[in-house]
């Protein structure tokens, strides 16, 4: 058989063959597109329910407090009386500080692993990272109440406060649980995510980017900074926002270290609040309708901030790509 | 429901201790043959094998309610499965029917009541009561003394420091520090917050106009410490800092308990017996709903911070069998062993005569 594929014949032969499998195969073609194609509908049919579940859990609360509910800072469920501003506040904070933290130090670790690390050292680092990814966020937050609380008041809060008490950032008394504490929290969670997409990103910089710096005289950081970096930019940015996303969303950990006190304040050593965190810790035993509702309400405020937070940087990255673009074109 | 839920690791915990249970229950080998309990449940166990009930509720009560119903389920075949998702979630699928029974920490307003299809039983199951811990060094092992408008102020935020005159004069021949008044509360929602802030309300007009009394509420001052192991983590670590937990795991965890003054002016160190004290201080009348606040009651011995957990019936249950072994498990729940297993567990029992007062009303009603 293989001897004839060579003539024009046995060529003929074969694409008729191929075209007749293609026919044989084409139902099982159309299920296999019908099942692809509903598992992909399936994640914006459930998007949409769950917004729509949101929307009518929170009618009550919609009906009674309006836009008024998102600038109030009042949260008393014996008067009836809610407004999610200081929780609103406590999430954008406290992901902002996060990736602070977080971004620096990840974007470090990740040139560092695809740079400059010997090769005995990169695989078994990736691997660790990405097992810190799985810990589960509640042991996180106990190893934030017994362990980093006790650390943090003695030694970095107190030496931060010294440096830097003329900011009002840092003054105020110290307790441990704060919005600082959860934004460290939050950044040692998030890592993991912008470290292991950031190595992907920087890995599938193409060698020759590489090669024509080093080439033309820059030294290895020169390179990272001139090629490598402005290269992956729309690619880290996706790896930020991925840890932005996690960290506007977490609660457990959050919610056992920053001492839910719902206040807006100018000290990062004051306790705050979170949407997520509010949920969390008042969900099961709210009995008043009210109540419910409200927490319903905070639930869509946070699946609204999510997507803009969302779609801001998707228009991030078109915008820092086409940038790119004509970077690498001046190049 | 709508919401993602993290559940908390205590949660967790007992999710698993009653998943490990009912896995047990279900490998049990003689499930079928039930030779003790025919004699303890005295005749009530007709409705017997292959009925299976199930209730939702607090979570307060849940380490005592898996035990017994483990128990039931061994003597008479009766399976309940009980999920401990909160008061509130509790009495939201009583309302709906989507449960056999509630539980709660705290009662059902007459609205909530009135939105019930069918009347409602509350049944007192055990007690629970709340006190107050606190991180003061300098005080070695005597016990604190406060009285109820002092606790108030504090959760006020109106007594700022330990050595407050108010302070120092209910506590003679103590040497207080100076060191400054830090408050830690509940941040979840939770009966344990119901019971304080009942308490407060009761001693304090200021507390009640301020504040109030709910599972949670819009508290003056302090941090917010998720569950009973976060305030006490609060309390820990910082000099000063004082807060409120479940008295079970107050005395679980061996920490620094408030002596606090009753109505009747003694000063009561909690404890189960203090706690039962309370119970039977508060002299329920015959034709009582059991809906009553016990906190600040007028006996000398009684602890003023505590308070009855409940299961929520139907007086007129639909479905009868189910109802007949419901009631079968209420009158087991009343028996002297079941009640000293809850002693076991650290949950303060009933006393004899609020037993004797939910047999009488249980022999009126359903089965």
């Amino acid at each position: 058989m293989a001897s004839t594929v060579t003539t024009p014949a046995g060529r003929a032969r074969g694409t008729l063959r191929a075209s007749l499998a293609e026919q044989r195969g084409s139902r099982g073609d159309l299920v296999f597109r019908a099942v692809l194609t509903i598992a992909a509908a399936a994640v914006p049919a459930l998007l949409a329910v769950l917004l729509m579940e949101l929307v009518r859990g929170s009618e009550l609360a919609i009906s009674r407090f309006g836009l008024r509910f998102i600038t109030d800072s009042i949260w008393d469920p014996v008067a009836e009386r809610f407004g999610a501003w200081p929780l609103l506040a406590g999430t954008l904070l406290s992901s902002l500080l996060a990736l602070c933290i977080a971004v620096p130090l990840s974007l470090g670790v990740a040139i560092y692993l695809t740079e400059f690390a010997p090769r005995a050292v990169r695989q078994p680092v990736a691997f660790v990272i990405q097992l810190l990814a799985a810990i589960p966020s509640v042991v996180y937050g106990l190893w934030g109440i017994f362990v980093l609380i006790p650390l943090l008041r003695t030694t970095l809060f107190p030496l931060l406060r010294g440096a830097l008490g003329f900011l009002p950032l840092f003054q105020g008394p110290i307790y441990g649980p704060s919005m600082l504490t959860a934004g460290i929290i939050l950044a040692i969670m998030v890592m993991p995510y912008i470290i292991s997409v950031s190595r992907e990103v920087l890995l599938a910089v193409p060698g020759s980017q590489r090669e024509a710096a080093l080439g033309l005289g820059a030294t290895r950081w020169e390179a990272v900074r001139t090629a490598i970096l402005p290269y992956a930019r729309s690619g880290l940015i996706g790896a930020v926002i991925l840890g932005l996303g996690r960290a506007l969303g977490e609660t457990m950990a959050v919610t056992m270290v920053i001492g839910n006190r719902n206040d807006v304040s100018a000290s990062l050593f004051a306790p705050g609040y979170t949407m997520a965190a509010a949920i969390a810790n008042e969900f099961s035993e709210a009995v008043k309708d009210i109540h419910l509702s409200a927490l319903a309400y905070v639930a869509l405020l946070l699946f609204v901030v999510t997507v803009l937070v969302n779609a801001g940087a998707r228009l991030l990255i078109w915008r820092v790509a086409r940038g790119a673009g004509a970077g690498s074109g001046a190049l | 429901m709508y919401l993602h839920r993290d559940p908390g690791p205590e949660r967790t915990m007992r999710r698993m201790v009653v998943l490990a249970l009912a896995l047990l229950a279900a490998c049990g080998p003689d499930r079928s043959r039930a030779p003790e309990g025919d004699r303890t449940a005295a005749g009530h166990v007709g409705a017997g094998d292959g009925t299976t009930l199930t209730g939702a509720g607090a979570t307060f009560p849940n380490p005592i309610y898996s035990r017994w119903f483990d128990a039931y389920a061994r003597q008479t075949g009766v399976r309940i499965n009980y999920q401990s998702i909160g008061s509130g979630g509790g009495i939201r699928q009583y309302t709906a029917g989507t449960v056999d029974f509630g539980a709660s920490d705290g009662p059902m307003t007459d609205e909530q009541i009135a939105a019930v299809h069918g009347d409602v039983l509350h049944i007192p199951t055990v007690l629970g009561a709340v006190v107050l811990t606190y991180n003061l060094p300098a005080l070695g092992g005597t016990h604190l003394r406060l009285d109820g408008p002092t606790i108030a102020d504090i959760f006020l935020g109106r007594l700022t420091r330990w050595n407050d005159s108010r302070i120092a004069t209910l506590n003679p021949g103590v040497k207080l520090p100076a060191t400054e008044i830090l408050v830690a509360h509940r941040s979840d929602g939770s009966g344990t917050t119901y019971i304080f802030t009942d308490f407060l309300s009761k001693v304090s007009p200021e507390w009640k106009r301020q504040v109030g009394s709910a599972t949670s509420v819009r508290w003056p001052v302090g941090l917010g410490g998720k569950g009973n192991e976060g305030v006490t983590q609060a309390v820990k670590q910082t000099d000063g800092a004082v807060g409120y937990v479940e008295l079970i795991y107050a005395v679980s965890n061996h920490l620094a308990c408030a002596d606090v003054r009753n109505a009747a002016g003694s000063f009561v160190t909690p404890s189960l017996a203090s706690v039962t004290a309370a119970a039977a201080a508060a002299h329920l009348t015959d034709d009582t709903d059991f809906r009553v606040s016990i906190t600040d009651p007028p006996g000398t011995d009684a602890y003023p911070i505590a308070s009855f957990t409940w299961l929520l019936v139907h007086r007129q249950p639909r479905d009868s069998a189910k109802a007949s072994a419901l009631h079968g498990f209420l009158v087991w729940m009343l028996t002297p062993q079941a009640q000293s297993v809850a002693k076991e567990l650290q949950y303060a029992p009933l006393p004899d005569d609020v037993v004797k007062l939910v047999r009488s009303r249980l022999a009126t009603t359903g089965g």
